[in-house]
This record gives structure tokens, sequence and C-alpha cells, in this order.
């Protein structure tokens, strides 16, 4: 089995699996409660925070634990929402993870104004674009760091800097980016961030959120007062031993490992558009999060694309319409300009530290197979039914 | 996220029957569109005397069920006369199929749909059927609408009553229709309002499809 999947989720690192073992088995106690078992499962907890507070460049009293990316979006929204009655208007991106456009959808009901800034044909936002939207209404802009799909990496410095300029807070959803890519929030100029203990081959339920001394979100769930009394509820311990665990692996090895991964991507890459009609989508692999790589192969849907590669192995995702939830095509590759039949026919490769050259290799040569077979067989005639012409080699957005 | 197949639909998806060309075909006709993910060709050899399909083939632009589902098309088609082609329902795809996930039963019908518009040009060029038949009227885009499935539940916007105003204006082709969106929907309105539109579309003299969805509280179904 070849697994390029790892921007949906990583295999748990060894090292990781052995410091949350501990703490399933005797260091099972509460950190709440105050006999010695509970004594040692809070020191973990602490230690868990300062690693990870260590490694993003904050202090330990500005990490809280949650149960993922996706609650720490919608704590970081909402909360700031709550804290803030007097601004009714939120900034978000067209490329944003489900978790902060449909939690914008929410706030859209209650009344609030939203923006969601376009972007260009790589999936960049342009700073003056932000500069146009943010008003002294906008209580929140929030941007994502690294992109799930194209791996488009944003200059969050900038877009915060003129976030703050009219009085706006700002989020970033940094799950794919934490340990991938250099993270220093005080550096970055966040509020706040959100972060995850899966992408990064840490355990799944478990992750981050980074909220900065000056802003202070309103709790969304009632209980006991764990987390400095934003997020109730009992520490997930062995998740969080293993979520610092793994951002410790991940940050020391972090150039080791974008090293390895830049020139399979590029194999990945140049191999693949040796087949006619494929196009890249986001930016050419140097300037994305490492290990990953998107590509749309014409004529052809990418369901029936990545099922023959499962057959054959091989795990990826698709942008296509028929992969999702909702039966539309991904939203983001329709924010970089991408027409439904470009986007039906997109692949996300992602790949991770434990991805060989051999693995290249193989799926470069299964993917052709696959995209020769269901192009032998389509029904689509490029010269009849095709808006746009594709012409020979890798092609990318205008 | 993953959609659960049944073995039937695999091994059709994996080693799909009658793909291909057929160069001596009486009739080829494409259904559904690149915006969409799905268009199926069909080629049929029809015998003028038994009105038998003799011989068909498929090409598919879309998912696995796309092209398992017009596999099976073709199997059913295979030895039927022109009339018997025309009593088939998309459930008999389904059903042959061993059923498909709720989300992916559009799929039958474009299938079904592709085979009927076949059958339809043959008539057609051989001067069976006039082309020219009646005008846009209420009762056909009833008849299109039969065939939008809500992709949560399996059923059709007509069969759920889903529809509650359906306005049509023959002499400027324009067709507006409300339709009522249940909380659990709302993640498949686009999906919903660009079948209804294709479907719409394709009746003769439209010009201008209007859908307005009317929220509701989910009722069950």
């Amino acid at each position: 089995m070849i697994y390029f999947d790892n921007n949906d989720t990583t295999p748990l690192h060894p090292v990781v699996l052995d410091a949350m073992l501990p703490y399933f088995r005797d260091k099972f106690a509460n950190p709440v409660s105050l006999h010695s078992l509970g004594l040692e499962a809070e020191s973990a907890v602490g230690q868990a925070r300062e690693t990870i507070a260590d490694a993003i460049g904050v202090k330990t009293k500005e990490l809280i634990f949650t149960s993922g990316a996706t609650e720490s979006n919608n704590l970081a929204i909402l909360g700031a929402a709550r804290a803030r009655p007097d601004r009714k208007h939120f900034v978000i991106s067209r490329v944003e993870h489900a978790s902060v456009l449909n939690v914008a959808g929410r706030l859209e009901k209650e009344g609030y104004r939203v923006t969601r800034l376009p972007v260009d044909g790589q999936g960049y936002i342009a700073v003056e674009a932000l500069r146009e939207a943010v008003d002294d209404d906008t209580f929140l802009v929030s941007i994502v760091h690294g992109n799930h799909e194209i791996g488009v990496i944003q200059d969050l410095r900038s877009l915060a800097e003129v976030a703050h300029e009219r009085g706006a807070w700002f989020h970033t959803d940094a799950a794919q980016s934490l340990g991938k890519i250099p993270f220093d929030a005080g550096q970055l100029g966040v509020d706040l961030a959100s972060f995850n203990g899966h992408k990064l081959h840490g355990p799944k339920g478990v992750g981050g959120l980074f909220v900065c001394r000056k802003t202070r979100p309103k709790r969304l769930m009632e209980g006991a007062e764990q987390e400095f009394d934003l997020r109730p509820g009992t520490e997930n311990v062995p998740g969080i031993v293993g979520f610092a665990r793994a951002v410790e692996v991940a940050v020391r090895d972090r150039e080791e490992v974008a090293g390895h991964l830049l020139p399979l991507v590029e194999r990945l890459a140049d191999g693949l558009s040796e087949l006619p009609d494929t196009r890249l989508n986001g930016p050419p692999p140097p300037e994305r999060l490492p290990g990953n790589l998107n590509v749309t192969f014409l004529y052809i849907e990418g369901e029936a694309i990545l099922m023959h590669l499962s057959n054959r192995g091989i795990c990826v995702s698709s942008g296509s319409a028929c992969s999702s939830k909702s039966l539309v095509p991904s939203t983001v590759l329709t924010a970089i300009g991408l027409l439904h039949e470009e986007a039906h026919g997109a692949i996300r490769f992602s790949l991770s530290r434990f991805n060989t050259a051999e693995e290249v290799e193989e799926v470069i040569g299964r993917t052709r197979e696959v995209v020769e077979l269901l192009r032998s067989m389509t029904a689509f005639v490029p010269e009849l039914h095709s808006e746009r012409k594709g012409g020979h080699g890798f092609y990318r957005p205008r | 996220m993953s959609i659960k197949y049944s073995d039937k639909v695999i091994d059709h998806f994996k080693s799909p029957r009658n793909v291909g060309d057929l160069p001596e075909a009486d009739a080829v006709v494409t259904e559904g569109s690149p915006a969409c993910g799905d268009m199926i060709t069909f080629a049929l050899k029809i015998n003028p005397e038994t009105r038998v399909i003799e011989d068909i083939r498929f090409r598919s632009f879309g998912c696995a069920s796309n092209i398992a589902t017009a596999s099976m098309a073709t199997l059913l088609a295979k030895g039927k006369t022109v009339d018997e082609v025309k009593t088939l329902k998309h459930h008999d795809i389904t059903d042959a199929l061993d059923g498909l996930p709720a989300v992916k039963l559009h799929c039958s019908v474009l299938a079904l749909d592709g085979l009927k518009a076949a059958v339809h040009r043959w008539e057609i060029d051989h001067g069976l059927v006039d082309d020219e038949t009646d005008i846009l009227d209420k009762q056909h885009v009833w008849t299109a609408l039969e065939d939008v499935i809500n992709p949560r539940s399996g059923i059709s916007v007509v069969d759920a009553k889903l529809i509650t105003d359906l306005r049509v204006e023959p002499d400027e082709g324009s067709v507006f229709i409300e339709m009522l969106l249940c909380d659990l929907d709302e993640r498949f309105a686009q999906a919903i309002e660009e079948e209804i539109r294709e479907k719409v579309n394709a009746l003769k003299g439209v010009k201008k499809v209007m859908v307005q969805f009317k929220p509701c509280q989910h009722a069950g179904h």
C-alpha cells in the first residue's frame, strides 16, 4: 500500500505512540485531581504545553488544547464574535477549510456581514484586497496559512498587519503548516492560530489554539475551568502528550524532511506532466507546503481515477464533485479559476517523511496507466465539450 | 467521505461491458454536461425490421457509478426492442447493480436518459416520430423534475413533494420553480439547483430557468 494522502491524515510516528502509551495505562489520572497520580498527569500536560508553546514562539498561558483544528477554528471565530459584539463584520478568503467557511455561513445567518476575499490563479490573497475589505466594524480576519488542497502559503505577516490597522483581530488556520514550514506566532503577528495533531504524525482528536494575551475570545462550552477557562472538559492526556511529541519531532526534523520531500514532489510533477493535457493546480513545488501536489487530468473524473488507483494499492484524494459530500467540486479549485470540468479531474497527492523515491516512481507509472485507461473510454470530446483548450504538457493557470 | 458501492458496481466499474465505439452505429447520443462532471455517450445498432437493439457501446466521463450504470444499461438494452427500452425505469438499472448510494442515484437517471435519447434519436432519424413534437408546458417540466433526485434521500423532488410552485411562460420560454429546502439538504442546494437547470434547460423552448429555495424545518423522509 502506498499512502499519498498525508494532507488528509498521517500515520502516527512510532516515537509518538511510545510517548502516549503510558498515559493510557499507568498514568491515566485526571490532571485536575490533587493526588499524586493527578499531579503526574497535570505535569505531563504542562510539559506538553511548554513544548508546543516553545515551538511556535508563544507563552505557555497562550496555548490551549482542543479536540482538533475544527474545534479551534470554531472557538477562535465564534469566540471572537461573542467577545466583540460591537463589531459585525468578518473577513475570510475563498480558499478556507470547511470549518472556517461554514462558521462564516452561520455568522451570516445571524446577521453578520462576511467578506470572502478572492485569490489569484495560484491561490494567493492580495494584501490590497484585504486592505479594501477590512473596516472599523471588522471583528476578525481569518486566513488559512498553508492550504490543504493546493499547498499555497499565504503571507500572514502582511495580512495580519493590515487587519490590525483597523483594529481587527487576526486568526489563522495553521493545521496544515505547523511542523512543515516555519511558524512563529510572534513573528507572523497573528492573534489566534489553530493547530492539529494528526496532520503531523500525531494522534487524531487533539489540537490546539494559540490565544494571544491581548485577545480574549468567549468560551463556547460551559463546564469546569480547564484550559484557562476557555475550553472545559477533562484533558485528553495521552492525545496531548502525543501531539506535543509529534510537534517536537516535526519541528526538529523540519528542514531535513522538507529537503527529502522537494525532489520527490518535483519528480512526481515531472513524471505526471509527461501525460498530455495535465495541469498543475497551485504554485510550483518549492513554493507550496512540502509534500503537496495537486494535478488535474483533463477529460476524466477524479473519483474514477482515485478508485482505480486504490485498486492498485495507492491512496490519494480528489477535488471532484462526485467524491465530495455535497456533489459540488472543490471550492478551492474553483476559487483559483478552474472550470468545473477541470476541478472534476483533480487529484491531490500528499507525501510525508515516510514516502520514498521508489513509491513516487510506482505512483507515476500507475497514474499514467489509469489516466490512459479512463481517457481511452471518455465521453468527453475536447473539441466539442471543452470551454478551454488544454494543449499538451503541464500548463499553468492563467 | 468514502462511498460504499456494491460488489456489482465495483465489478462493472473495474471491467465495464460494451465500452468504446460502434463504427456502424445507427444512433449516437451524448447526455450530461462537462460542468456537472458526468456525461455518457451511447452508440446503438438497431435492426429496422425487428426494432431490436443488436449492438451497443458506451463512453463515459464520470465517476465509478457513472461508468457502472452505463455498463449495466448496455446489458439491459442489448437484445431488447426499442419499445421495451422505452419502458425501462432508472431503478431497473439500480436494482440490477444491487443498489446505489442515494447520493449516486442520479447516475442511473443519466444512464437511462442517455439510452432513451439514443432510441429517440433513431426514431426521429427514421421518420417514426416527429422531432418538433409539442410546445413547452407544465407537464413537460414536471416530467423533467421527476428525474431530479434529492442526493440525501434518493427520492425524486417531485415524489418527495418538495416542489411548491411551478410557473411556465411558454411564449417567453421561462420556467419558475419554487422548492422546499430542508435544513438537512442545505449542503446539496447547489447540486440540486444545477441538476434542475440541466434537466429543465434540455426541454424544447426553454430559455430561462429560475429556481428559488424556500427554507423549511426538516420533517423527515
